[in-house]
């Protein structure tokens, strides 16, 4: 019988203001893969980090048993020190490194300072291996794709005699192929007597490699299923506190003429020059339509609708877009927003917030003249549209003063709709709306983008999660390098309709 | 911490934490910054009130502490705006020097005729300093060269063409008496002195020269309007909060915070007052300072800047012209940085080819010191000014205290590292 590995008992952890943890317990068996998931927002980092020291001993109360002892972790050395490992979602790689070198970063075979690189190229050989991953140690890391590069972690994980392996949302930058790669190594490493702690937000992930699943939920400890019991429909269940009976809100699309349309587009690679990207797309969106382009990542999605907003991507564009049967100069983002277009962007943190800054000053930044005049930003007026936005889009905060970079990727998302929303474009262009972001907010900005198609706005969804796009879109472009090699209305399509005309459209393209 | 006592309510902890006190505690942890710093001042000036045996607070020292600083603080107010957004200016020093000695030249040895007359003179001088401001932002925001080389080179262009401009080592002057008056002037008193106790006469049919005590009134009507002038808008927010539903910092706080700065104003008034009354060069300053205050704080221009400094990328992804937005902070610096150096050849009333040497160091420290972030986004304009008066109050006291200049250096170099520490520290425990 396998014994017990890790126990927290009644972990509870309050910053000012906020508690985050309230008496979570946690326990997890010696060899088995065991998930925690939860909306964002809901703990499961603030726990992970109260495990692995970031939250020193002494800033919360509770206990960590580890291996039958007390731990009391002053930092990340100690619990590295005992086995325990977290492999954060941000990779913290040096791009500028090779593989050997980041793997013994801190960590060199070395005598008296001289660095022994034959020792450590030897070793990371060993150790890449052991992952799977077929490259040099002498590789720079920013010379590799991001799915090898969570290898490179494991990797560095593996070389510090890890016992406990912690991911933090392993597989959210990474393609199916690469997420399936990443399983199938956690089951290998499972079979060879690893205990990992898997945190995501892909059910069905879960479902496939999790031997236990701890759900939380508002800080609290909901319930622990063992392997029969696990199904994404008990654990959504469990982490919304309500069962979601639809994943996607219900709406009768009412649909009126065409309200925006690109011709032609197309757009050049911004360094490469011979290289096109983008090669002559023709879409249009109606009034009150939802529109989806599908497509696998790489197929020029984000290229595009950048491209389009205020030529922020790419040279030597050219092709026409037109609002309401009239073309349009939207050559500069500030132009393109005048004429009502709006981009939310698929990467929040570097291209959608100011996050040193606080959600007020987010919300009303696209559209500045909006809460003033003649350039005097009016005070009440700004307070009272964030308060305003905060709770049409359910912005979880303690109030508008919080700083946008303390907040969950939920709520972080909703700051990035509120500004647009704000902005009141006529078409509004949703790139990758809910990357990495829980069930629960899922389905919160699902039903915003109801309700604005609802109100006449044409709406562009960007997404590579085809069941969202069946489920919340009217129509459903398909991309594939550069080009729409498919049409489709949402009631007829289907996965693996959506699939079939990516693959003929490789064939087209070749 | 003190939210930490308040009982924790049983469903969605995160939202249900009582308001009131958590808005009393954010309303004191967010100006712990501002307020610290002012302490901080003048902890610094009541120790050097006590280690000059009184000097320090002596009402011509204090004009010479103003007229010594001001050009610090007025280039701190657009390096300010420099290091929000996210760049850095090493330039202003030479700058400053450049357009001093292009000043005396025009007034002193060019036959300009007309020209010569110092307001057109300094009105030609800021415009070529936004030239300046203009050439280095073009390099700067067009063509993505990192600001700190294109003004590592502005700093060695702009100091050769200085000496050159004065022929080497030389120096060229005297300046006209009119444009001296920009540094060592006084304000005119309009009103009429007022004689509180008439001055002492000696045998001689002299008056002995600081006996007596007269005030100058124009400066008292000024400092008082002032003051009320602060204290009525600072009402008029807190009502304008309420009537909207909102809640404002805890009256309390704000009375506290009112009378302290007005009783701190007003014994510089007076102190002013009894002397020569308000130098032109600290009514330029105050009228930049508000200007900047403003700017920052209530102007669409001074939200984007901030935007711009936090994420770059966001900002231009929201519409913000990044590019012509950086110009414009450079050439802001650049007429700042000209009028620094036509206060700095004021003062001095001529040109030397050393003017302004060094003091972008100066500049920068003042504002670090103020609190801004050296990544860019983070930072106040009066946290800039208190940085500024901090390091002016501590040249002037260690001067008069005899400390070798050396050690001058030192001390001004921990205050700034001890500044910086505190702020890091303070952020990381939040």
């Amino acid at each position: 019988m396998a014994s017990t590995i890790l126990e927290m008992r009644d972990i509870t952890k309050t910053f000012p203001g906020v508690k985050a943890l309230s008496n979570v317990n946690l326990s997890v068996e010696e060899g088995e893969i065991h998930a925690v998931v939860g909306e964002n927002g809901a703990g499961k980092s603030t726990l992970m980090k109260v495990l692995s020291g970031v939250y020193p001993t002494g800033t919360y109360d509770g206990q960590i048993i580890f291996q039958g002892q007390e731990c009391h972790f002053k930092g990340i050395h100690d619990s590295e020190h005992k086995g325990i490992v977290i492999i954060h979602q941000e990779l913290a790689l040096v791009p500028m490194l090779s593989i050997a070198e980041n793997i013994f970063l801190g960590n060199e075979h070395a005598k008296f300072g001289v660095i022994d690189w034959d020792a450590n190229e030897a070793r990371t050989g060993a150790l890449l291996k052991k992952v799977g991953l077929k490259e040099d140690p002498k590789t720079l890391i920013t010379n590799i794709g991001v799915g090898k590069q969570q290898l490179v972690e494991i990797a560095k994980a593996l070389s510090k005699e890890v016992k406990l392996l912690i991911l933090d949302e392993p597989t959210a930058s990474l393609s199916e192929k690469d997420s399936q790669a990443l399983l199938d190594l956690l089951l290998e490493f499972k079979r060879q007597g690893m205990t990992s702690i898997l945190i995501s937000h892909k059910l069905n992930e879960v479902n496939r490699v999790a031997d236990k699943v701890t759900v939380i939920r508002d800080g609290r400890t909901i319930e622990t299923l063992a392997k029969k019991d696990i199904s994404e429909d008990r654990i959504i269940t469990s982490m919304v506190g309500r069962s979601l009976d639809d994943r996607y809100p219900p709406r009768e699309p009412d649909i009126g003429e065409v309200v925006f349309e690109v011709k032609n587009w197309s757009v050049y690679h911004p360094l490469h020059a011979e290289r096109q990207v983008i090669k002559g797309i023709d879409i249009n969106v109606r009034k009150g339509e939802v529109v989806g382009i599908a497509g696998l990542m790489g197929a020029g999605r984000t290229e595009f609708a950048m491209s389009l907003f205020g030529r922020s991507y790419g040279r030597r564009i050219s092709g026409e877009v037109l609002l309401k049967g009239k073309p349009i100069d939207a050559s500069s983002v500030s132009r393109a927003v005048e004429h009502g277009i709006a981009y939310v962007t698929e990467d929040r943190k570097t291209y959608g917030l100011n996050l040193i800054d606080h959600i007020k000053h987010n919300i009303t930044l696209a559209n500045l003249s909006g809460v003033s005049r003649h350039s005097v930003i009016d005070d009440m007026r700004e307070l009272a549209v964030a308060n305003d936005y905060r709770k049409k889009t359910n912005i979880r905060a303690s109030s508008v003063y919080q700083m946008t970079g303390n907040l969950s990727g939920g709520n972080q998302q909703k700051v990035v709709l509120s500004k647009w929303l704000f902005a009141d474009p006529e078409v509004l262009i949703l790139d990758e709306p809910t990357r990495g972001i829980d069930v629960g907010a899922k389905y919160e900005i699902y039903t915003i983008i109801a309700r604005l198609a609802a109100e006449g706005k044409a709406i562009v969804v960007i997404s590579s999660e085809m069941p969202e796009l069946l489920g919340i879109t009217d129509r459903i472009y398909v991309m594939n390098e550069g080009r729409i090699v498919g049409e489709m209305p949402a009631a007829d399509a289907s996965q693996e309709k959506i699939m079939r005309a990516i693959v003929r459209g490789e064939g087209k393209a070749a | 911490m003190s939210t930490d006592s308040a009982p924790a309510p049983q469903s969605n902890v995160a939202e249900d934490v009582p308001q009131r006190p958590r808005i009393a505690v954010s309303a004191l942890t967010t100006n712990l910054r501002e307020y610290g710093l002012i302490l901080a001042l003048i902890a610094i000036m009541v120790f050097f009130q006590f280690t000059t045996s009184g000097t320090l607070f002596k009402p011509v020292n204090l004009s010479n502490l103003v007229q010594q600083n001001s050009f610090i603080i007025v280039m701190a107010l657009g390096m300010l705006l420099v290091i929000v957004s996210g760049h850095i200016d090493l330039s202003v020093g030479s700058v400053a020097g450049f357009i001093g000695a292009l000043a005396a030249m025009m007034m002193v040895i060019w036959p300009l005729g007309p020209f010569s007359n110092p307001l057109v003179v300094s009105i030609i001088c800021l415009i070529v300093g936004g030239a300046i401001g203009a050439a280095q932002g073009y390099w700067i925001a067009y063509h993505r060269i990192p600001s700190f080389i294109v003004t590592l080179a502005g700093m060695l262009i702009f100091r050769g063409i200085c000496q050159a401009l004065l022929g080497g080592g030389s120096s060229v002057g005297p300046l006209p008496d009119g444009f001296k008056a920009l540094s060592s002037g006084f304000i005119p008193d309009v009103i009429g002195p007022l004689t509180l106790i008439p001055p002492t006469v000696n045998a001689a049919g002299k008056t002995i020269i600081g006996s007596g005590l007269t005030l100058h009134m124009t400066t008292i009507v000024l400092g008082l309007i002032a003051v009320l002038a602060y204290a009525y808008f600072g009402l008029r927010t807190r009502r304008k909060r309420e009537r909207h539903g909102y809640e404002a910092e805890p009256f309390a706080l704000f009375v506290v915070k009112t009378l302290v700065g007005s009783a701190l104003a007003l014994f510089l008034v007076y102190q002013f007052a009894s002397y020569r009354g308000l130098p032109v060069v600290l009514l330029v300053m105050g009228v930049l300072i508000s200007l900047f205050v403003f700017v920052t704080k209530r102007m669409t221009i001074g939200r984007r800047i901030y935007a711009m400094g936090g994420n770059a990328k966001a900002a231009q992804l929201s519409g913000i012209k990044t590019e012509r937005l950086t110009l414009m902070v450079f050439i802001n610096m650049g007429v700042l940085s000209a009028l620094g150096g036509l206060i700095i050849a004021a003062r001095l009333g001529q040109a030397v080819p050393a003017a302004g040497l060094g003091s972008e160091l100066d500049v920068i420290a003042a504002v670090f010191i103020g609190g801004a972030s050296a990544m860019g986004g983070v930072g106040q304009v009066i946290g800039a000014v208190v940085g500024g008066f901090i390091m002016g109050v501590m040249n002037n006291g260690m001067s008069i205290m005899g400390v070798n200049v050396d050690w001058q250096q030192v001390v001004k170099g921990l205050v700034l590292l001890g500044a910086v520490i505190f702020d890091v520290y303070n952020k990381n425990k939040a």
